[in-house]
C-alpha cells in the first residue's frame, strides 16, 4: 500500500518543530506502525538525512515506550492497542497519516516524537509502592484477598505508563495513570497501611506536572490497556477521605 | 524539567518532596485540583437542587396568578414566626451566592491550570472519541449561564430591565417580561445552555465525589440525561407558552 506520512520533526527540546511529509511506497499492510517508521528511517539514513526519533522497546504492547499521536488519537484509531501493535491493515482507508508527539507540559519533547515521561516516575516515587519488609516471603495464602478485589487490582496494574491518558486528555491531566498506580496497591490488603498518605502524596505530585480531570473520558478510550475511569473516582474518593483520617488511628481495623 | 508551578516558585521548591502546600487543612484541600473538583461537585449539587426547586415553584404559573403570587409570598414568610420575614429566604440566597462563587472561582482556577498543562497545543486536528459536546463546552455554557443569571436577576428580581415591573406582582411581571419575543428567545436559549451544562455536570459530579459503584454506574448517565431533560422542558415551557399567548393575563 501507498501512503503519506506527515511527521512532526523537531531537532531538540527548544527547537521550532514542523510537519514533514514523507511519501511511503509499496509498504506491507502487515507491518506494525513502528515498522513503518523503521522503513522510513532506513530510507532517511540512505539519503543521508536525520532519522525520526521515536521511543520503542518491547514491540509487544507491554512496555509502554511507544507513544505517538496518530491522526489525532493517542496510539491511533484502534481501541486497546499501543502504537507497536497497530498494523497498517487497520489504516488502509487513509491517504495521509499525521503523527505528532504527546503534547503536555509534563512531557517535554526531547526530539521529534520522543518525549520525556519522567514526571510519571516522580508520581510513582511519591507513593506508588508499598514499604514491604525484606526477608522470607510470607505464605501467599496467609492474606485473604477477595477475587473481585484482586481482579480490580490487576486491571489497574495493567497500566504500562505510556502516557496516552495525558496525551488524549483535553486538559492534559494525569489522573488515569495516577489512579491506576494508586489503585493497584490500595485495593489490596498489603497496600492498606500507607493508603491515605499514598493518595495525598501521589495526587499532590501529579498536580505539579499535569492538568485537572474534568471527566471527559478520553483517557479511558485512548488507554491501550483499557483502564477504566472508575479508578479515577476511587482516587478522588480516597483523596477526600484522607483529609478526614486521623493518622494516629490508622492501625485500627474498625 | 519544569513543573506547572515553576513560574512562581524557586528551583529549590522543585526538588523532590518539597512541594510547598499550605499547612492550613482547608487551604491545602483547596490548593489541590482534586479538592477543587470536590468543591465544584458539592456546590454543583447544591445548584442542581436549587435549579430543580426553582423550576417546580415557577411551574405554578400554570395554576394561575393567585397560586404563583401566593408561592412567592410564602418564600418571603418562610420560617415565620420562629424567624423574622425573609430571613430564611436571605439565608438561602447567601448559600446560593456562596455556591455560585465557589463553583466559578474553582472552575476559573482549574481552567488556568489546564491551559498551563498543555502550553503547546496539538498542531494537527484532534479526533475525540469520548469527550462530548457538553463536556467540551462546559466553560462556555457556564459563562452563558452566569451572564444570563445577571440579566434574569435584573429582569425579574430587581426589575431594571423590565419596564412594567411591579415589586411583588410575580405573575404579572413574568408575563410582561416573556411577552417580549427577544426576551423569551433569550430565556429559551439560556435554558438550553443550562441543560447542556447539567448534562455533563450531573454525571461528572459522581466521579469527582467518588460515587462510583459498578452496580449503580449505569444509573448515573440516566440521571444526568433525565435531570437535564426535565429542567430543559420545565423551564422552557414557561417563556414558550407565554410568548405564544397560551398563558397570559
Amino acid at each position: 500500500m501507498d501512503l503519506n506520512l506527515k511527521v512532526w520533526r523537531q531537532a531538540g527540546p527548544d527547537a521550532t518543530g514542523r510537519f514533514e511529509i514523507y511519501p511511503m511506497h509499496d509498504v506491507s499492510e502487515d507491518m506494525s506502525f513502528l515498522e513503518l517508521f523503521d522503513v522510513l528511517n532506513e530510507q532517511l539514513e540512505t539519503r543521508g538525512e536525520e532519522p525520526v526519533a521515536f521511543d520503542h522497546d518491547c514491540r509487544e504492547g507491554i512496555c509502554g515506550s511507544c507513544a505517538m499521536m496518530i491522526d489525532g488519537r493517542a496510539h491511533g484509531p484502534e481501541r486497546g492497542t499501543a502504537t507497536c501493535q497497530l498494523h497498517l491493515r487497520k489504516l488502509t482507508d487513509r491517504e495521509t497519516i499525521t503523527v505528532e508527539p504527546w503534547r503536555a507540559a509534563g512531557f517535554p519533547i526531547i526530539k521529534d516524537l520522543a518525549v520525556d515521561r519522567s514526571a510519571f516516575d516522580r508520581i510513582v516515587e511519591a507513593g506508588g509502592y508499598i514499604t514491604a519488609p525484606t526477608g522470607a516471603a510470607r505464605d501467599a495464602n496467609e492474606i485473604l484477598v477477595p477475587k473481585q478485589a484482586s481482579d480490580a487490582a490487576m486491571d489497574a496494574a495493567a497500566c504500562i505508563g505510556c502516557g496516552a491518558c495525558v496525551a488524549a486528555c483535553p486538559n492534559g491531566a494525569g489522573q488515569l495513570f495516577t489512579a491506576a498506580k494508586y489503585s493497584h496497591l490500595s485495593l489490596l490488603p498489603q497496600g492498606q497501611p500507607e493508603r491515605f498518605t499514598r493518595v495525598v502524596s501521589m495526587v499532590e505530585e501529579m498536580e505539579r506536572w499535569f492538568g485537572s480531570c474534568t471527566n471527559h473520558g478520553e483517557c479511558e478510550a485512548a488507554c491501550p490497556k483499557e483502564i477504566s475511569v472508575n479508578f479515577i473516582a476511587m482516587l478522588n474518593r480516597d483523596y477526600v477521605k484522607a483529609q478526614f483520617k486521623n493518622p494516629a488511628l490508622s492501625g485500627q481495623r474498625h | 524539567m519544569k513543573t506547572l508551578q515553576d513560574s512562581t516558585k524557586t528551583s529549590d521548591d522543585n526538588a523532590k518532596g518539597s512541594t510547598r502546600r499550605p499547612t492550613n487543612p482547608i487551604r491545602r484541600f483547596w490548593s489541590s485540583a482534586v479538592g477543587k473538583k470536590w468543591v465544584m461537585a458539592v456546590s454543583g449539587l447544591a445548584l442542581l437542587g436549587f435549579v430543580f426547586v426553582h423550576m417546580v415553584g415557577n411551574l405554578k404559573i400554570f395554576l394561575g396568578a393567585v397560586h404563583l403570587d401566593e408561592y412567592a409570598e410564602w418564600l418571603r414568610t418562610l420560617g415565620e414566626p420562629a424567624l423574622p420575614r425573609t430571613v430564611v429566604l436571605w439565608g438561602m440566597r447567601l448559600g446560593l451566592i456562596a455556591a455560585f462563587g465557589l463553583h466559578i472561582v474553582a472552575a476559573a482556577q482549574l481552567t488556568r491550570m489546564n491551559h498551563k498543562a498543555r502550553p503547546v497545543r496539538y498542531q494537527s486536528r484532534r479526533d475525540y472519541v469520548a469527550a462530548n459536546f457538553a463536556s467540551r463546552t462546559m466553560r462556555w455554557t457556564g459563562v452563558i449561564i452566569a451572564l444570563f443569571l445577571l440579566f434574569h436577576l435584573a429582569d425579574l428580581t430587581w426589575g431594571t430591565t423590565n419596564p412594567d415591573f411591579v415589586r411583588g406582582d410575580t405573575y404579572d411581571n413574568v408575563i410582561a417580561s416573556f411577552e417580549r419575543v427577544p426576551v423569551a428567545i433569550l430565556y429559551i436559549l439560556a435554558n438550553i445552555a443550562l441543560a447542556i451544562h447539567i448534562f455533563h455536570g450531573s454525571w461528572s459530579m459522581f466521579q469527582s465525589l467518588g460515587w462510583n459503584n459498578p452496580r449503580w454506574n449505569p444509573i448515573r448517565r440516566y440521571f444526568a440525561v433525565t435531570f437535564a431533560a426535565v429542567i430543559a422542558v420545565g423551564n422552557i415551557s414557561i417563556p414558550l407558552l407565554v410568548v405564544t399567548g397560551v398563558v397570559g393575563k
